[in-house]
């Protein structure tokens, strides 16, 4: 049984359909790739799992949840975690505190008065920080690290949710090559921890760390399933040669 | 790390020394603020006790707002509906029934603040999806509107004229009347609120809602509940509200239908606005400050000096979002840090 099973889903802007009866299965643990030309709908079926965006039509599953009509918070609590695509650490507050209100999301309000989590998940903060190698900032503010190391953030952010599917839009975007070598290496070892659904423009970056791939074009699945059984797909080769 | 994974300009942390330098500030302005205020009674006239006690009851109203406004991002025209409602509920207590209880009657406005507060917060924050900036302001100002509307045409709360003549408030046997023993008292409920809050917005939750002045949208991912968390605190900063009311009522010996409208929570927002938003100390600030200001003001430009004062306030405004306070402390202290006794094994930078 999929992890996250996504069935029929649909999403329009006015007349513009931007998802048209998109399937998608993430299995536990599992690398999958969703790739695509740009407007193809990738990022717009990323936000109506995440539930940044309401689908028009359709259902998505998480484990044996129906979170289709879900807000945010309640996904998160059900194991869903978002980075977005613009990094939206918060600038003014230092690294550390950017990881502990990560982690402490699911502390009771009461909890949260009485500061009672700070010194036990001290340590989760630290061992977030070192892996993904922001240990020596950890007292900087977000907003003074470099675009590379805010985008670690982010992912340090979003695991730190302790997710069971961690959805990452364009996790890469804007780094230097040698950013997006040490970013593949640092997504690596989440292998088995959770399942990872990667939206990326870098093929090649997909292509070194997906199991599966998911390609769309012009809203809709135009092929999926094992990373060489897609790319020796005709359609897939016509969608991008479409777009030029 | 290697230094060329780095890419853009990673090392803008501010130099060591003007950190800790700017750190040591904001405690530094409250504490000599306090002491300010707890030797100087004995050095004024009564005119200036009065004032003084004028501003530490209003100081209470501007640290509502600055709550919801500087910590949790609410933007809110009603603080004077709380306070003018706790205002005119503790007024009825005491001249209808004869209480006169300073416990009873600070409990009642505490708890008339609350729950107005709660009526409001469940028709402009807590619907099923969040509510924008502009629907709230709007939505809290309407509401301050209508009630002082209301209270206007009501004779049972004295229409236009309030209702005026309060009995003084009693603890025990003793009444508390103004002057410096009401100052003490104003002073002593202020500082109680004042630590309150700065527990309130420097533990885990502040750090939310720190979080959440800044991001909202994103750490709604993280799966906090955001109006919940609204709710809560416009809540209690209706409560604060609400002690204000009863204190500024029975200080004056009069509470009437400007109390509750939009012209006293207006000058709330500019309070806070002038003082320096989401620290505290800044309301305090603005409250005396503005207070001073309109006073020296108006003894010397008789007809001029709301021009003058609304040209000071906008250059604020405009020129140093921060208020004053921020011409004295940096921003990062202004956001401070988070969690009783969180030491993360480094000090700040």
């Amino acid at each position: 049984m999929s992890l996250l099973e996504v069935r029929g889903l649909g999403k329009s802007y006015g007349a513009l359909r931007a998802l048209d009866a998109a399937d998608l299965d993430v299995a536990a643990g599992e690398f999958h790739g969703l790739i695509g030309p740009n407007g193809s709908g990738k990022s717009t079926l990323l936000k109506c799992i995440a539930g940044a965006e309401m689908p028009t039509e359709g259902s998505i599953r998480l484990g044996t949840a129906d979170v289709t009509r879900l807000p945010p918070p309640e996904r998160a609590r059900a194991g869903l975690s978002l980075k977005f695509q613009i990094t939206s650490v918060l600038p003014q507050l230092c690294v550390y505190d950017n990881v502990l209100l990560a982690l402490q999301a699911g502390d009771s309000l009461f909890d949260l008065l009485l500061s009672r989590s700070r010194r036990r998940l001290d340590e989760q903060v630290k061992a977030l920080l070192s892996r993904f190698r922001l240990d020596g900032r950890a007292q900087d503010l977000a907003g003074h690290l470099s675009h590379g190391e805010q985008q670690w953030l982010e992912i340090a952010m979003a695991l730190a949710c302790r997710p069971t599917l961690l959805l990452l839009d364009e996790p890469t975007a804007g780094m230097s090559p040698q950013e997006r070598r040490a970013t593949g290496e640092l997504l690596e070892p989440l292998r088995g921890e959770c399942a990872l659904l990667i939206v990326e423009h870098d093929l090649g970056f997909i292509g070194e760390i997906c199991d599966s791939l998911t390609v769309l074009d012009q809203g809709q699945v135009v092929a999926t399933g094992p990373l060489a059984e897609v790319q020796a797909s005709e359609r897939v080769a016509q969608a991008y040669l479409n777009h030029g | 790390m290697p230094e060329e994974l780095i890419s853009g300009p990673a090392r803008l942390a501010p130099p060591a020394r003007v950190a800790a330098r700017a750190r040591a500030l904001l405690p530094g302005i409250e504490l000599g603020l306090l002491a300010l205020a707890l030797v100087l009674p004995p050095f004024l006239e009564d005119f200036w006790v009065l004032f003084a006690t004028r501003v530490a009851i209003l100081s209470l109203l501007a640290l509502s707002f600055d709550l919801v406004w500087g910590y949790a991002g609410i933007m809110s025209f009603g603080q004077a509906l709380f306070s003018g409602m706790a205002g005119y509920c503790t007024a009825l207590l005491a001249t209808q029934l004869g209480v006169t209880s300073v416990f009873v009657l600070l409990g009642t406005g505490a708890l008339v603040g609350l729950f107005v507060a709660l009526a409001v917060a469940a028709l402009v924050i807590l619907g099923k999806r969040a509510p924008s900036l502009v629907f709230v302001s709007l939505g809290t100002l309407t509401g301050s509107y209508v009630v002082e509307r209301l209270a206007r045409g009501w004779s049972f709360v004295g229409g236009q004229n309030g209702i005026p003549s309060l009995p003084r408030l009693t603890l025990g046997r003793f009444e508390i009347a103004e002057g410096p023993m009401f100052y003490y008292l104003a002073l002593f409920v202020l500082v109680l609120v004042y630590v309150g809050l700065r527990f309130f917005t420097r533990s885990q939750l502040g750090l939310v809602l720190a979080g959440m002045r800044q991001q909202e949208g994103r750490i709604a991912f993280f799966g906090y509940r955001l109006q919940h968390l609204k709710g809560v605190t416009f809540c209690l900063a209706g409560l604060i509200a609400g002690i204000s009311g009863c204190l500024y009522a029975f200080h004056e010996g009069y509470v009437g239908p400007g109390q509750l409208g939009p012209v006293q929570s207006t000058q709330v927002v500019l309070y806070v606005l002038f003082g320096g938003v989401g620290t505290l100390v800044g309301a305090v600030l603005g409250v005396s400050l503005v207070d001073l200001f309109s006073y020296f003001l108006s003894q010397r430009f008789e007809t001029a000096w709301p021009i003058v004062l609304g040209v000071l306030l906008l250059l604020i405004v405009m020129y140093r979002p921060s208020g004053l306070i921020g011409l004295l402390v940096s921003d990062r202290e202004r956001i401070g840090s988070f969690g009783r006794g969180g030491k993360t094994g480094e000090k700040p930078r």
